[in-house]
């Protein structure tokens, strides 16, 4: 069992094992209903990778993403994360991976309301334990990268959608995450902005070596991504290298 | 997340909605503000009763003759005059009682130069202003050989000095009392009200011999209208009561069988349930009070439940960026028991005012401990973690997934 395990630290960021998820609803009659979403799931994503999974809305691309995002748990099978089984591990623990290792990105961008771009983007550093004037400084030279900077002080609601998911994003990577996950991030936003954005991930991914897992039903946004992805009906159906079009994109 | 960052989220929240924040709060000031006063009100009547006792002297008894029956017919105690100066000399020789002070009243016209002063006269004996706990303002009383030779001397009463003499000093001067010439001797330091509600400051005391002899008169000379006890110790209350009710039925040669002509009330035990009422004003008081904290409280609750259900995709986001459990629930509790903490601080300010106010308007005397602020303070921060518990439990146990989806 132990080979097992230093062999996952050693080749993968993410590996899932048989991987299956199900819910259970509550009928009006009082009858349980069992949806299974994912069926079985095998998959290994290594650091560095940048990844699109695909689908149309129902096949479960949005329900495994929550679970390598630790924000949900698989019914079955494992999910091992930088070699660590994610199903042992305490809420708290859980909790510290989110903070510390993924970055989230949403379509609706998940900025928290009433509060400027700086103190958004600084949050994550304080749930790890960095004081207010440290975090905020910190924030400020995220959102300078961005080109945010002076737009640190307005609240979410003042802000575009691009500057907003830019604010998301910055907040994502302030703890220097070794994943970013991102939603449809670009599901709110207009073409250009999304181009923008996606360069954005794009580049991240090459100069920094972050590994990004993204979800999408747009072949032009999943375009950017060298690996493909397809899930239908909660199976994957398509895992491929997206070579081809990385090149095409290249010459746009 | 380190506690004062939480602290920050938590006062950002409750800024973001003033209105509702000020409200609850409300229920917590008006709660807080009612214990306060209500407490206040009760420490002070206890207090006031406390001094009423201590002034009144301790350890005392009263005899009154009376309470005699002839022929079947039962008089009222004090109806008749069956006690007299040498039961009371007697009594003072008991192993049990310290001393006594008997006494006779009366009203007479006080004169000094152009004024003059309707008042009570109590003629007694100078062991009367020590049973009785009186200090003199100036001047001493007057003395036993006083007593003896029925000296024309009077100790003045605060009022009664102040109706006469204004701020003269009225020790040395002479007042007339049913035209004789009386010098003052001493004056008394006021004592207010007694418990019965009756004021000691307006009367006049002069040596009882001189009182029978030379004013009222008596119809029956040495009868005397009550006497003061007072006995040696608290725990010989009983003892005192048993063995002057013994003496006096021997001196009065009554037969077994027969009723007392006298009665001795004890009057500690009368202050005692004076005591008790007050205590029990002051529970009560109290209790009726902190129901409108417990008001109060779960309207903290109840805001808290809808703060989290509204809040449940902020909770999320929290969650998806690193929050753990911990945190969610100390930022929530911290909410509540900042709601809590400030309206008591201010429920605590009011408190006070109010009972300023109540003893400017009702002339009541309010006691403001210190032990009732910091219980005050306690016990806001207390309900604050009660009801802002649960609450705040219920945000941190919502799973990231659901809380993030919630809409």
């Amino acid at each position: 069992m132990s080979s097992i395990q230093t062999t996952h630290s050693t080749q993968s960021l993410i590996q899932l094992e048989q991987l299956c998820k199900s819910y259970s609803l509550q009928d009006v009659h009082g009858q349980t209903i069992t949806t299974q979403v994912l069926y079985h799931i095998n998959l290994a994503i290594h650091q560095g990778e940048f990844v699109a999974i695909m689908g149309h809305s129902g096949s479960g691309k949005s329900t495994l993403m929550n679970i390598l995002g630790c924000l949900d748990t698989p019914t079955s099978g494992s999910y091992w994360l930088s070699g660590k089984n994610v199903a042992a591990l305490s809420s708290n623990e859980l909790a510290q991976i989110r903070n510390r290792n993924i970055g989230f990105v949403f379509q609706g961008f998940n900025l928290l309301k009433r509060m400027t771009a700086l103190d958004n983007v600084a949050t994550p550093l304080l749930y790890a334990g960095i004081s207010r004037s440290r975090s905020r400084k910190q924030a400020l030279e995220f959102l300078r990268h961005t080109g945010l900077e002076d737009f640190a002080m307005h609240q979410p609601n003042q802000l575009s959608g691009g500057q907003q998911q830019r604010v998301a994003i910055s907040r994502a990577l302030i703890n220097h995450p070794s994943l970013i996950l991102a939603d449809e991030p670009t599901g709110n936003l207009d073409s250009q902005t999304s181009n923008d954005i996606m360069q954005l991930f794009e580049k991240l991914n090459r100069d920094q070596g972050i590994t990004i897992v993204l979800v999408t039903h747009e072949d032009d946004i999943a375009a950017y991504a060298k690996r493909l992805i397809h899930l239908k009906d909660g199976h994957v159906t398509i895992d491929k290298n997206n070579t081809g079009v990385t090149a095409l994109h290249e010459t746009f | 997340m380190n506690l004062s960052a939480i602290f920050g989220e938590a006062l950002r929240a409750l800024r973001q909605n003033r209105l509702r924040t000020g409200l609850t709060m409300l229920g917590m000031i008006i709660g807080v503000a009612a214990v306060v006063l209500m407490l206040s009100i009760g420490q002070g009547a206890r207090t006031k009763i406390n001094e009423t006792i201590a002034a009144m002297g301790s350890n005392l008894l009263l005899v009154v003759p009376g309470a005699t029956s002839s022929g079947g017919f039962s008089f009222g105690s004090g109806s008749v005059r069956t006690l007299t100066i040498n039961d009371a000399n007697a009594i003072a020789e008991l192993s049990s009682v310290r001393s006594t002070a008997p006494v006779t009243s009366g009203t007479v016209q006080l004169n000094y130069t152009t004024k003059n002063w309707n008042t009570l006269i109590t003629g007694t004996t100078p062991e009367y202003f020590d049973v009785g706990n009186w200090a003199m303002e100036s001047g001493t009383a007057f003395t036993e050989s006083e007593v003896r030779s029925a000296a024309r001397v009077v100790v003045l009463g605060s009022i009664t000095a102040k109706s006469l003499f204004g701020d003269e000093e009225p020790v040395g001067k002479t007042v007339r009392i049913t035209n004789r010439p009386f010098l003052v001797v001493g004056v008394l330091m006021a004592k207010g009200q007694s418990l019965t509600g009756r004021d000691q400051d307006d009367n006049v005391f002069v040596p009882i011999s001189t009182s029978e002899r030379q004013i009222t008169g008596n119809q029956f000379p040495g009868s005397i209208r009550y006497m003061l006890v007072q006995g040696a110790s608290a725990e010989e209350m009983d003892l005192a009561e048993i063995e002057i009710t013994q003496l006096l039925r021997q001196r009065h040669r009554i037969p077994n069988g027969k009723d007392n002509d006298f009665t001795v009330r004890n009057l500690t035990a009368i202050a005692d349930v004076a005591t008790d009422a007050a205590k029990v004003m002051s529970i009560v008081l109290g209790a009726i009070a902190s129901v409108s904290l417990l008001v109060g409280g779960i309207g903290i609750m109840n805001i808290m439940l809808v703060s989290v259900t509204e809040r449940t995709r902020e909770i999320g986001i929290r969650m998806a960026i690193g929050a753990n459990q911990r945190a969610i629930l100390t930022q929530f509790l911290l909410e509540a028991m900042m709601i809590c903490i400030m309206g008591g601080l201010i429920g605590l300010l009011i408190g006070i005012g109010g009972a300023w106010l109540v003893s400017q308007v009702a002339d009541m005397l309010i006691v403001i401990t210190l032990g009732m602020i910091g219980l005050a303070f306690l016990f806001s921060s207390a309900v604050g973690i009660f009801f802002g518990f649960y609450p705040a439990q219920k945000a941190a146990s919502l799973k990231p997934v659901d809380a993030l989806r919630y809409e």
